[in-house]
């Protein structure tokens, strides 16, 4: 079946060709055949979703409702949902009925989408291969024994084996932004605050931002005008006015700068990659766009940044887990002491419990200087570096991933590999800036993806770029078979 | 850095994470490597550079001091896997 996007399903439901319940029963269909395979969703709302799916037809009928209304979506499971099961990928929360919905679910459902699930990841959100979840790793649509990358692993697959039209992620160091390349679809990340967190389980809270998956640029802009703007349950949610981004889809890139940072095209790329990444750029100078070298010095110093600042900020989030309140609780404990211990050892899983150390040991006395201190020193340098370049250039372009999809297992024994494979993301998280990552070729009959980046608050640029370069080329048009066909 | 057993014991008590005997040598190796991953930026020169406080530099909003959350105890613990007169219950605490 083909995939279909959210401007295309909207302007069936207007026409009449299609109704929301139809959707939607084929949404639920895709699901129970393609997710034994992939894996791809922990939760399905059947149910709720075809009672949605009604309402939404009966104000669509009375010419009711926007450009989302009747729309299936899948939330990540690291959001929380009134009622459902919000787990984010750990046992720690496998019995978690959440009494609240997230802003961001609340802002969808007002826009009337139609939610069938609730999609797997990395525990807490703390991978890059969907492997480190409780409910074990999602399969990559385009290889089943690949990986989807992490840790939105599940709505990326899902976006891409057209299970959905779109679905929500978070981007705490490339969660959108690397699955969507390894799995070909439209991931955007907005700036951190342009989009509140409230209700949305915390990793790293300086870090921690909420974004989509979608077939094209133009359906997240949808998306995003209806989950930014302010929310004062987010104490570092952005107050300032949320554009139309749609609005700006189309503007002419004639005289816009676009700078490809010389670091980012070092050693570490895959040539193949790079030479996808290269040919992509060159389609917006073919816009009358200027292409030129940047540099941003500082970017070497953003992995082990990252991994000082989101550990100790994880070490801090994820005390709250204690067997008391919410969660998992073990049997047995003699006292309080062996009760948390024991809890968190049973409910946590082994990254989970490495990032925790991690963080606690960098917070610890007589360390705090010498590694949380320095990183928020590196992370100005790097900030700085980004600020620089964006006083010459419009946009950044490069690669979102080293290589394409790496094999489930591949990495998954070296924390420090896998880390690593989040080289072109992270940097973006620390400065606090929007991305997106857009399909840009194969290499091997892996999607390879194109990473867009602005200045804070750029999303409409950001959004513009990716936009006209779907409109250059189909790479986003390309759908992985369903394994059936693909036999032989 | 390469972390000791005691290294790892200690940060797991304060991690309030049990770790089992048959567990230990495989923290201490991986997080002795992670620990060497960010050592790397010891030797990054950040002299009279300001730690971040917020990427985008903002302050913290103030609000006015008015009650704005209602009572949900009843629905909140319904998470939680021992409760007993509006409390949570936990082990003997004092004897």
């Amino acid at each position: 079946m083909e995939r279909q996007s959210i401007v295309e399903i909207a302007a069936a439901l207007r026409a009449g060709s299609v109704t929301s319940r139809a959707l939607t029963e084929a949404s639920l269909a895709r699901i129970s055949r393609q997710n034994p395979a992939l894996n791809a969703f922990i939760t399905v709302t059947a149910d709720a979703a075809l009672a949605a799916a009604d309402a939404a037809d009966r104000r669509l009928a009375a010419g009711e409702g926007g450009p989302l209304t009747g729309v299936p979506l899948a939330h990540k499971d690291i959001f929380c949902t009134q009622g459902v099961l919000t787990t984010c990928g750990s046992k720690m929360l496998s019995n978690f009925v959440s009494p609240y919905d997230a802003h961001v679910v609340e802002q969808l459902a007002a826009a009337g989408v139609v939610v069938v699930g609730k999609t797997n990841m990395d525990e807490f959100a703390m991978g890059s291969s969907n492997e480190t979840s409780y409910y074990g790793p999602v399969a990559n649509p385009w290889d089943h024994e690949r990986s989807p990358g992490g840790s939105s692993g599940g709505s990326a697959a899902a976006v891409a084996a057209g299970l959905v039209p779109a679905a929500t992620g978070t981007d705490t160091g490339g969660s959108i932004r690397q699955p969507a390349a390894l799995t070909g679809v439209t991931g955007f990340k907005p700036t951190y605050g342009r989009v509140s967190r409230y209700g949305m389980i915390a990793f790293a809270s300086s870090l921690d931002q909420a974004g989509v998956f979608t077939l094209t640029a133009e359906d997240a802009a949808l998306l995003m005008n209806a989950m930014a703007g302010f929310d004062p349950r987010d104490s570092t949610c952005a107050d300032r006015p949320v554009p139309d981004y749609t609005a700006n889809l189309g503007a002419s890139l004639a005289g816009k700068r676009v700078g490809m940072p010389k670091e980012f095209f070092d050693a570490g790329l895959d040539p193949a990659s790079a030479e996808c990444i290269r040919t992509a750029i060159a389609v917006f100078e073919s816009l009358g766009a200027t292409i030129e070298e940047i540099s941003l010095p500082h970017i070497d110093a953003s992995v082990p940044t990252y991994y000082i600042v989101a550990p100790a900020e994880c070490s801090s989030n994820l005390s709250r887990f204690d067997g008391v309140r919410f969660g998992h609780r073990a049997e047995g404990a003699h006292d309080l002491e062996s009760l948390y211990k024991l809890s968190r050892k049973e409910g946590f899983g082994a990254e989970v419990k490495r990032r925790i150390m991690t963080g606690t040991y960098v917070l610890s006395a007589g360390y705090y200087d010498a590694y949380y201190l320095q990183a928020q020193k590196a992370r100005q340098l790097i900030a700085g570096d980004f600020q620089k370049c964006f006083e010459s250039v419009d946009l950044i372009a490069g690669p979102t991933t080293p290589t394409a999809a790496f094999r489930i297992g591949e990495k998954i024994d070296d924390p420090v590999q896998m880390y690593l494979n989040d080289i072109y993301t992270i940097g973006v998280n620390l400065a606090g800036l929007p991305g997106v990552s857009v399909p840009c070729g194969f290499v091997e009959g892996l999607p390879v993806g194109l990473q867009l980046i602005g200045p804070a608050f750029g999303e409409s640029a950001v959004l513009n770029f990716a936009h006209q370069y779907q409109q250059q080329t189909d790479w986003h048009r390309q759908a992985p078979g369903v394994p059936s066909n693909r036999e032989g | 850095m390469a972390l000791t057993i005691s290294d790892v014991e200690s940060i797991a008590h304060l991690a309030r994470l049990e770790v089992s005997d048959d567990e230990i040598a495989d923290y201490v190796e991986k997080l002795s490597r992670i620990i060497d991953l960010v050592d790397a930026l010891g030797k990054l020169d950040t002299t009279d550079v300001v730690p971040m406080a917020h990427p985008l530099d903002m302050s913290q909003r103030l609000r006015a001091d008015e009650v704005t959350e209602t009572d949900h105890r009843d629905a909140y613990q319904q998470n939680s896997a021992t409760v007993g007169q509006g409390f949570y219950r936990v082990p003997k605490v004092l004897d």
